[in-house]
């Protein structure tokens, strides 16, 4: 019983697009600890390296012990409704546009009890399993949901991920392998329109060619390194978009000191960075405006950014620095449609199996593993993804020691 | 005209510009976001495309001024050849664009129209024969003249179709090898025009001397001017052609306004 028409309908054009609105807060320092996690999708608590106690709410120091050396550590999901309510007041708009709100206490397995929002069907002494997930204001949360249980489409917890079922998907770039993937893994989930843009209609692409075959899919031409171009389009369909991939990349190999070509610096700067501007100037408004349009409002901004966006890889050196460039953009991106309840969702993935990695050893990833990743990380509510043994290396590296990492590359 | 005072020829130019007995035609494209330029192997070089960016219109950014930022390559939509842009003219004198001597600027017009060819054959190439067929028709090509080859390529307002590129290269048409080497040798061109991406054919790259037009037409310290329009309003001799690039130090070339001025009959 989800109260949710079975597809989107047209707009009444005599209604007010409902605001965005988010959910109430600041946490603490180590609050936002659980933040990272669930970016990730991991299901971590704080441990004290003590005692071993496991805590929640996140704190400064051991409940138990005193110890002040707390680590996340990923614990299991598992647990024992011991006690549910419903709200059916309150004065935070948030919750108010929402009621009635299921809220329950959970004794996690792992030992702390957890005060969790509840999905449909949990019942009390009965076992749930739980996940970390981030809430319209970049918070997190606890979700319990009945162990075993069929996912169910609660339309309250609907807002903690980013189903592409039934919204509509623009993806940057559909003339690459990459692109025709995300497209067909956003169909596959249910997308129920993608339109894929191309930016030199003279270069003949399969790829953009099977996409121009596919239903549900729309080509329009889209240079980001265009500001008109980026501004007819958004006029266009920037009011259709849900899910914006910004997918544009361009691949170029070659370091700061033997290679005074300053126009491929430029042009890495022009797509990565400034070609994120102009998708964000225009098309960031009418998606931030309409983070609450409906069930199937405006949600996510997915950037795929290469893994070298982390960590300086000399070999492609410029084309690291202007991945990171957008990534720091991309973070800027994120607090901006915050307010609207958009998520940007960074991808982080290690060299693909294309052209322009011809030389690069294995692994390399296929784009259809990728645009996999993209889709099961939207369904789960992800925030920041990384795709492939080269990224999940950096990420973990990069959290031990940033100085480790950066030498390793370069060896 | 009145020849007998110093200052009378000018006056009669700008007479006849003023009282339309000289016309004056743009054989310029509209430089624009979608305008092609050449494409290569994505692993070499490229020349960048033509981009804007405002910087204000009447707004909090200059409530009284409406201006832009612009950038492109030296070989953008119209624009001119300087002998400098190849290497075979490398080391000529006043080879570049602050350079060439300005009144080099200044040259007559021949316009040969293969259109017909081009439409049947976009790899068509002109051939001495065809140019002396024309000269019994039209009268030698004056010596430091233009030649122009209109093909009508400039209709082609889709940039796919204009580039026209097939997994073997660019078919666009231009001059035959053996053409340009006569255009010199014998008729002594100032150089060469056309409407498509370049001044050679789309296929240039596998002729014996590639980019003939290219290699020649500099090598011997004469221009280039591809991305013309407006072929088909000139008449086949008579045209007068003004052609000044901007004065970019050392330019190898740069986007220009073509003008031809025609005595209507």
């Amino acid at each position: 019983m989800t109260g949710l028409p079975d597809s989107p309908r047209r707009k009444d054009p005599t209604r007010r697009t409902r605001q965005p609105v988010t959910p109430p807060g600041n946490r603490s320092r180590e609050g936002y600890g659980l933040a990272a996690m669930a970016a990730a999708g991991r299901f971590a608590l704080q441990c004290c390296a003590s005692c071993g106690h496991v805590h929640y709410p996140p704190r400064q120091v051991c409940e138990r012990c005193l110890g002040d050396r707390l680590e996340w550590r990923d614990v299991g999901t598992g647990g024992t409704l011991l006690a549910e309510t419903t709200v059916r007041h309150a004065n935070d708009l948030y919750f108010r546009e929402r009621l009635p709100w299921s809220l329950g206490l959970v004794a996690a397995d792992a030992g702390p009890s957890i005060v969790a929002h509840l999905g449909e069907g949990c019942a009390r002494g009965g076992r749930v399993t739980m996940s970390l997930q981030i809430d319209r204001a970049g918070n997190a949360v606890v979700v319990a949901a009945p162990e075993n249980g069929a996912p169910a489409d609660d339309p309250r917890l609907r807002e903690l991920v980013f189903d592409p079922a039934n919204r509509r998907a623009l993806i940057v770039d559909g003339a690459t392998g990459l692109g025709r993937s995300l497209a067909e893994a956003l169909l596959s989930a249910g997308a129920r329109e993608v339109f894929a843009g191309f930016a030199r209609p003279w270069i003949r692409s399969p790829d953009l060619a099977a996409l121009r075959a596919t239903e549900r899919v729309t080509l329009y031409p889209l240079d980001v390194t265009d500001t008109d171009s980026v501004e007819r389009l958004a006029a266009l369909i920037g009011d259709k978009v849900e899910i914006l991939v910004n997918n544009s990349a361009h691949v170029r190999v070659g370091g700061a000191v033997d290679r005074r070509d300053f126009n491929i610096t430029r042009q890495e700067m022009e797509i990565h960075y400034h070609g994120l501007m102009r998708l964000a100037g225009y098309f960031g408004p009418v998606m931030r405006a309409r983070g609450a349009d409906g069930p199937w409002g405006a949600v996510a901004w997915v950037n795929l950014f290469s893994a070298w966006a982390l960590a300086n890889n000399p070999v492609m050196g410029t084309y690291s620095a202007s991945q990171a460039a957008a990534l720091s953009l991309s973070h800027c991106l994120r607090a901006e449609l915050a307010t609207g309840g958009i998520r940007v969702v960074n991808v982080f993935a290690g060299p693909l199996d294309d052209e322009w990695h011809q030389l690069v050893p294995p692994p390399k990833l296929t784009p259809a593993g990728v645009a996999a990743r993209v889709v099961s990380g939207l369904r789960r509510g992800l925030e920041d993804i990384a795709v492939g043994a080269v990224a999940e290396e950096i990420v973990q590296r990069l959290a031990e020691n940033p100085k480790e990492i950066e030498r390793a590359i370069r060896r | 005209m009145d020849a007998d005072t110093g200052g009378g020829r000018l006056a009669a130019l700008l007479s006849g510009i003023v009282t339309g007995a000289i016309r004056v035609v743009d054989l310029t494209v509209t430089l624009d976001r979608r305008t092609p330029t050449i494409v290569l192997p994505p692993e070499l070089g490229q020349t960048w495309p033509f981009r804007i960016e405002e910087i204000s219109r009447y707004d909090m950014r200059g409530p009284a001024t409406y201006w832009n930022n612009f950038s492109c390559g030296e070989h953008t939509g119209t624009h001119f050849d300087a002998p400098i842009h190849w290497i075979s003219g490398r080391d000529l004198p006043d080879n570049a664009t602050d350079t060439i001597p300005p009144h080099l600027f200044f040259a007559g017009a021949c316009v040969i129209d293969c259109s017909g060819d081009a439409a049947s054959d976009p790899d068509y190439l002109l051939t001495v024969e065809r140019v002396e067929a024309w000269e019994e028709r039209h009268g030698r090509i004056p010596a430091r003249s233009w030649l122009l080859m209109r093909t009508d390529w400039s209709l082609r307002a889709d940039p796919v179709a204009f580039l026209n590129l097939g997994e073997e290269g660019a078919h666009t048409p231009g001059p035959h090898p053996d053409l340009v080497t006569w255009l010199i040798e014998e008729r002594d061109v100032i150089g060469f025009g056309s409407e498509a991406v370049g001044t050679d054919a789309g296929q240039a790259p596998h002729f014996a001397v590639p980019f003939p037009c290219h290699h020649h037409m500099h090598g011997t310290n004469r221009f280039g001017l591809p991305g013309l329009c407006n072929l088909d309003k000139l008449p086949p001799q008579g045209a007068l052609l003004i052609t000044p690039p901007l004065k970019i130090r050392q330019g190898s070339g740069s986007p220009l306004r073509v003008l031809a001025l025609v005595e209507e009959d």
